[in-house]
């Protein structure tokens, strides 16, 4: 037994260099196997090449008006048709997706960064902390998310900038207590008591112990809120609290063509399918990156 | 033999249990009463008891990873109680612990490397090529090979996990190692190889060890003084030959005697301990062991026994030896 011991687990025949998977990239195979997801990532891909080379793909100037070609049916020199102030639609959605996915991907970043810090801060301390912190979520959850969102705007005044902002404040309880709880949850793991033995800082244990392990929550919730903020960001504009005209947001060109919705139908339809599927894109890819970083939750 | 390493005197760790809709405290759970004891350097104390009984609250009372309510500890002349949050931090470096599930008690996001270098990082020990020598040194030294360190917790066995526990224990050169349950939850061909490797490392290094187990076997085989703890007291604190061989509390007896011994033909004589373990909460007056005991007298009820050394070296807490 003793000459058990002494002796190495695995023979030492294994090549220095060996293959290793971290639980990332064993998450990353299992992606890379959910067509579904690829095909929802492939969408967001695809939108956000729109969005960078906008300048290139678009014909018109989202801006250019052309009165004499006021609401034109699609057509081969107007793919998408014109609007009722002659401005080319598909101009304008290709130059709507830099919009979305601005105000999408930011806000989120926004309550991401705000949201994970007022949890980690409730979840590790504790106490009054954590009372006081979760009160707050809890009040602010009790209004509904879009007249929270306008409320701000309101005071904030009018602007795509201001809309961002809004989005960001009350997407901020939900990732605050999804982290808050995956920080309950992981704290009371034996390798955090295992780094307080060791003598680590507190702040050592947060950010280099208990964040990493929290981030495969944050990942799929903070893209599956890409989605839901896309379509508050396009109901603000439609509400004419977003972007102003003449910006091409999704949501204001919809409300802009609500008046010639019989007249005109794809003054409606085209930027209402590109709202459609960039959030059906990111919403199949938050569902792939769940079922990858996360297997036994998958039914 | 008698150079003294750590001291504990009357630890004490009661857990409030509150209720009601203001959270008022209602009761104690007496994780832990008036334990004592002391370590010695170079040696291992073994420390048994059934679960809940507060051993492995106390191995994390000797850290400070849980504070004591009450009582001192004193580790080479330094009271740990009174340390601030700094000076707790140095004492981490001599005073280390590994844990019982090999599973749980390392990061799955971190390569060994990352695991083993923390400690040393923590402490601001060596430079980077230093450090990283150190780890491989060290994956040697547990018995794995310095090609593991790119490996992540997930790829290893549950005996090789432990070893990379034991390495991490040893990274900062500590001169105490509590290891609360180091080796049940691996396979028990597994625990021979672990328990020789922690033979090993204690004479190559000149470690002591707080050794807690449930597992009697086990304790007589690594520890050279054993204590039994019984509803968070010592009961009984003797060399491990004595103990083993002439145990004096009942309920040391009775626990021995339901080791099983590997000969068909043993006729066992077992002591069958009646009724459930108290509940904490509510400790039985007196003696704690009196609602079990085959020998309970009438003082057992209302007085309780203090430890105390009936033999060289044997203490007891029973008013049968009084």
């Amino acid at each position: 037994m003793a000459e058990l011991a002494r002796t190495p687990a695995t023979p030492p025949t294994a090549i220095e260099e060996e293959r290793t998977v971290s639980l990332w990239g064993e998450a990353w195979q299992r992606f890379r196997k959910n067509k579904i997801a690829l095909v929802g990532t492939g969408i967001v891909l695809f939108f956000i090449m729109i969005a960078i080379l906008a300048p290139w793909l678009a014909p018109y100037d989202y801006k250019e008006q052309q009165l004499a070609e006021r609401l034109q049916p699609p057509s081969s020199e107007h793919w998408f048709g014109t609007d009722d102030f002659g401005r080319d639609i598909f101009s304008r959605v290709i130059y709507g997706a830099r919009i979305s996915l601005w105000v999408g991907f930011f806000s989120v970043l926004g309550s991401i960064v705000v949201g994970s810090l007022l949890g980690i801060i409730a979840g590790y301390y504790g106490r009054w902390i954590d009372g006081v912190i979760s009160r707050l979520f809890d009040i602010m959850l009790a209004f509904p998310s879009i007249l929270l969102a306008i409320g701000i705007v309101a005071v904030l005044g009018p602007s795509l900038q201001n809309a961002l902002i809004a989005i960001a404040v009350i997407n901020v309880p939900n990732f605050g207590r999804l982290i808050r709880s995956r920080v309950l949850s992981i704290k009371q793991e034996e390798y955090i008591m295992a780094a307080k033995a060791i003598g680590m800082s507190d702040w050592r244990i947060l950010f280099h112990h208990i964040l990493p392990n929290s981030l495969a929550p944050i990942i799929v919730q903070g893209t599956l809120a890409i989605a839901t903020a896309i379509i508050e960001a396009a109901a603000l504009g439609f509400l004419g609290l977003g972007a102003q005209p003449p910006n091409p947001e999704w949501g204001k060109m919809l409300s802009d063509a609500k008046d010639f919705l019989t007249q005109a139908p794809w003054t409606m339809i085209f930027p209402g399918l590109a709202i459609m599927l960039t959030v059906l894109g990111f919403n199949l890819m938050g569902d792939g990156l769940r079922d990858a970083l996360d297997p036994r939750m998958k039914s | 033999m008698s150079d003294l390493l750590l001291e504990v005197k009357g630890l004490k760790k009661y857990f409030p249990i509150t209720g009601g809709i203001f959270g008022k405290q209602i009761g104690m759970v007496k994780a832990v009463d008036d334990v004592t004891f002391t370590v010695y350097r170079g040696e291992t104390l073994g420390i048994v008891g059934e679960s809940g009984c507060g051993k492995s609250t106390t191995g994390r009372m000797l850290m400070r990873l849980i504070e004591p309510t009450d009582g001192s500890i004193t580790f080479e002349g330094k009271e740990v109680t009174a340390l601030s949050k700094t000076e707790l931090r140095r004492l981490r470096r001599d005073m280390q612990m590994i844990f019982q599930d090999p599973f749980a008690s390392l990061n799955p996001r971190h390569t060994v490397e990352k695991i083993l270098e923390e400690p040393l990082i923590v402490h601001g020990i060596g430079s980077k090529e230093e450090r990283k020598r150190r780890v491989r040194e060290m994956l040697e030294v547990v018995g794995l090979g310095s090609y593991h360190a790119k490996r992540y917790p997930h790829q290893f066995s549950g005996g090789q996990r432990q070893r990379i526990g034991i390495a991490r224990a040893l990274m900062t050169n500590p001169k105490l190692i509590i290891a609360d349950e180091p080796v049940s939850a691996l396979d028990v061909s597994i625990q021979a190889q672990v328990l020789n490797l922690l033979e090993d490392l204690q004479k190559q290094f000149g470690l002591t060890y707080i050794f807690i187990a449930h597992d009697l076997g086990v304790v007589r085989h690594i520890s050279d003084r054993v204590g039994v703890m019984y509803l968070g007291r010592m009961v009984e604190l003797a060399d491990s030959e004595s103990l083993y061989e002439a145990p004096k509390h009942p309920y040391t007896k009775a626990l021995l005697s339901a080791v099983p011994i590997p000969d068909p033909d043993h006729k066992a004589e077992r002591q069958l301990l009646s009724g459930d373990l108290p509940s904490p909460a509510n400790p039985p007056q007196g003696c704690a062991f009196h609602t079990r005991c085959s020998a309970c007298m009438d003082i057992c009820r209302a007085q309780r026994p203090a430890l105390k050394e009936v033999a060289t070296g044997h203490y007891v807490a029973c008013h049968l030896y009084e």
